[in-house]
């Protein structure tokens, strides 16, 4: 008779502060079977559960925002002190060509960290491209530019890289880099800005979900994308960002 | 080929598998996407007067026996929910698939609101839900654990609307047959067997119940059995036309709640084991199983396991 844990259990290894307000938690354990693009469901039994990007599976590694007091406790944490987590969940991006063009808006840059690593390792090139309000604001440029990718920066008030949008640094980026795909996270208008970016340029792209989810199974139908954003997006109405995505592809920009 | 066409109430579903409430009910589209994914008909997400928020995370937690759930009712009250469900009708009435509204209330009176104001947007048939497990803190104990309460509650939307509807019962009572029969005599048209057990699991590592509402309601393949024993029990007190669920996630599964004596099928949890399209599937194996077993159609096998 086996026993089925309901929840994964894991231990802080590492908690290091990435900006003002987001940490790197470095976990004791892998999850395995994690996919780029993938998310857990994170618990503190009496605080509240969330989903979170996998930012690294190997081992398990999340960079969290302090934004309210789930987040805000799991920045804390000490180092040995226990979390939980259910997943991996959620269908993730799918590694396509050898020239990859990574767009992470705010915090949406945590999952690109783990697909930047993916591609990588099977001999592509990365070029990302990070959006944020303020030099403050922005994530893990540093990061992945140890790992070797090119990197250039959007900042809406000018402090860093260009002044802008991420679309702005797209555009740069695009006209010395023939990209194979786009593949982004972020925020929904510059997910939207983006589709329309991949149509212009015919670039196949893969774009990652922001959701309030519940149930995180498929079930509860709280996570639904508006109908508006899946029309605008190539999406079909009724499609759960759990279970659905939180990934979706535009395989055939222009047509 | 079996004829898995399905006379409910009059309504003619194109076979008898109906979308279980509180899964994927909450919008016109997600309602379209199931009927779409092959469903004989779509129940929406319970509603009540007032908007909800529900429980806070985590609400819902898989484990080897199915899933426990604790949403809280989570629903936009009754002023926003008419219009998704006119919405919702007009869309499934191009797909051919009946649309059920769910409604609970906090008090036998606000039922009889309720009825009244959901009837706006002409459902094709209403459950009354009186069973939700995961509210008493709010509601007390549900209307479904006396006759005398469940009776109330069926006179009041009885004389609140004009519309057929079905009430929903729990397992969680001496003699769901009682339940049932007070529910006839006081003019229910169906009767919905089972809503969701109540129970709890803990995480051992945490110390802790993996629900923040601490218990819930526990769906899935661990409480079909339970499912079958309370459907065949209302068959055997009742004339009325039943939606059996309850774990029912094949067409093997299905085919036993008809032979408890279902004249519909809910599924719920199997929608996150085998996604929306559990639907098709599990009428594909129901047709198999039926060919397979020389059942030319449902009423051939309903109620033949409690004979």
């Amino acid at each position: 008779m086996s026993h089925q844990d309901l929840f994964l259990t894991f231990t802080v290894a590492e908690n290091r502060k990435e900006n003002y307000r987001a940490q790197t938690l470095v976990l004791d354990a892998p999850l395995p079977a994690a996919q780029p693009g993938q998310f857990i469901m994170a618990w503190l039994p009496g605080i509240g559960e969330k989903p979170f990007s996998v930012a690294a599976a190997d081992p398990l590694t999340l960079t969290i925002a302090a934004v309210g007091p789930l987040s805000e406790a799991l920045c804390r944490l000490p180092i040995g002190a226990r979390l939980w987590a259910r997943g991996p969940f959620g269908q993730g991006f799918k590694l396509e060509g050898k020239k990859l063009l990574l767009v992470g808006g705010g915090y949406g840059a945590a999952p690109l960290r783990f697909l930047a690593q993916e591609g990588l390792r099977v001999g592509a090139k990365v070029c990302v491209c990070l959006g944020a309000k303020t030099a403050d604001d922005l994530l893990l440029a540093e990061a992945f530019r140890s790992l070797g990718c090119t990197v250039w920066t959007a900042t809406e008030d000018g402090s860093a890289g260009l002044k802008g949008l991420v679309t702005g640094a797209v555009e740069a980026a695009l006209r010395d880099f023939r990209a194979d795909g786009l593949y982004a996270c972020g925020p929904k208008p510059m997910l939207l800005a983006l589709v329309e970016l991949c149509r212009k340029h015919e670039l196949p792209g893969q774009f990652s979900w922001e959701a309030l989810l519940r149930c995180g199974l498929g079930l509860c139908g709280n996570c639904e994308l508006d109908e508006e954003t899946c029309k605008a997006a190539g999406i079909p109405t009724g499609w759960l960002t759990c279970k659905d995505g939180p990934v979706s592809f535009l395989s055939s920009p222009g047509r | 080929m079996s004829d898995l066409s399905c006379n409910f109430l009059g309504l003619n579903l194109r076979n008898p598998l109906v979308l279980a409430s509180g899964v994927l009910g909450t919008s016109p589209g997600l309602l379209e996407r199931v009927a779409a994914c092959g469903a004989g008909a779509v129940t929406a997400k319970s509603c009540g007067p007032e908007p909800r928020a529900g429980h806070a995370n985590p609400i819902s937690v898989e484990w080897a026996g199915g899933v426990i759930n604790a949403v809280g009712l989570t629903n936009p009250g009754l002023k926003d929910e008419v219009p998704i469900l006119r919405e919702a009708k007009a869309r499934l009435r191009e797909l051919g698939v009946p649309l059920i509204a769910s409604i609970f209330a906090p008090t036998v009176d606000d039922f009889g609101r309720m009825a009244a104001g959901i009837s706006a947007a002409e459902p094709d048939l209403i459950e009354v839900n009186i069973s939700c497990p995961n509210v008493s803190d709010d509601f007390g104990t549900p209307f479904s654990g006396s006759p005398e309460t469940t009776a109330a509650v069926t006179r009041k939307v009885r004389e609140n609307t004009n519309l057929p509807f079905t009430v929903k019962l729990s397992s969680n009572v001496p003699s769901i047959a009682r339940i049932a029969l007070a529910a006839e005599d006081a003019g229910a048209h169906a009767i919905t067997a089972i809503n969701t057990v109540p129970g709890m699991l803990i995480e051992a590592r945490a110390a802790s119940p993996v629900l923040s509402n601490r218990v819930g309601g526990i769906s899935g393949w661990a409480i079909k059995p339970i499912a079958l024993r309370c459907v065949a029990e209302i068959r055997k007190a009742v004339k009325l036309p039943i939606i059996g669920l309850g774990g029912i996630s094949t067409g093997q599964d299905a085919a036993e709640m008809i032979m408890a004596g279902a004249t519909a099928v809910g599924v719920g949890a199997a929608v996150m084991q085998r996604g929306p399209q559990v639907f098709a599937l599990i009428a594909q194996e129901l047709d198999d199983f039926m060919n397979a077993e020389h059942y030319p159609n449902l009423e051939k096998m309903r109620g033949i396991a409690i004979r």
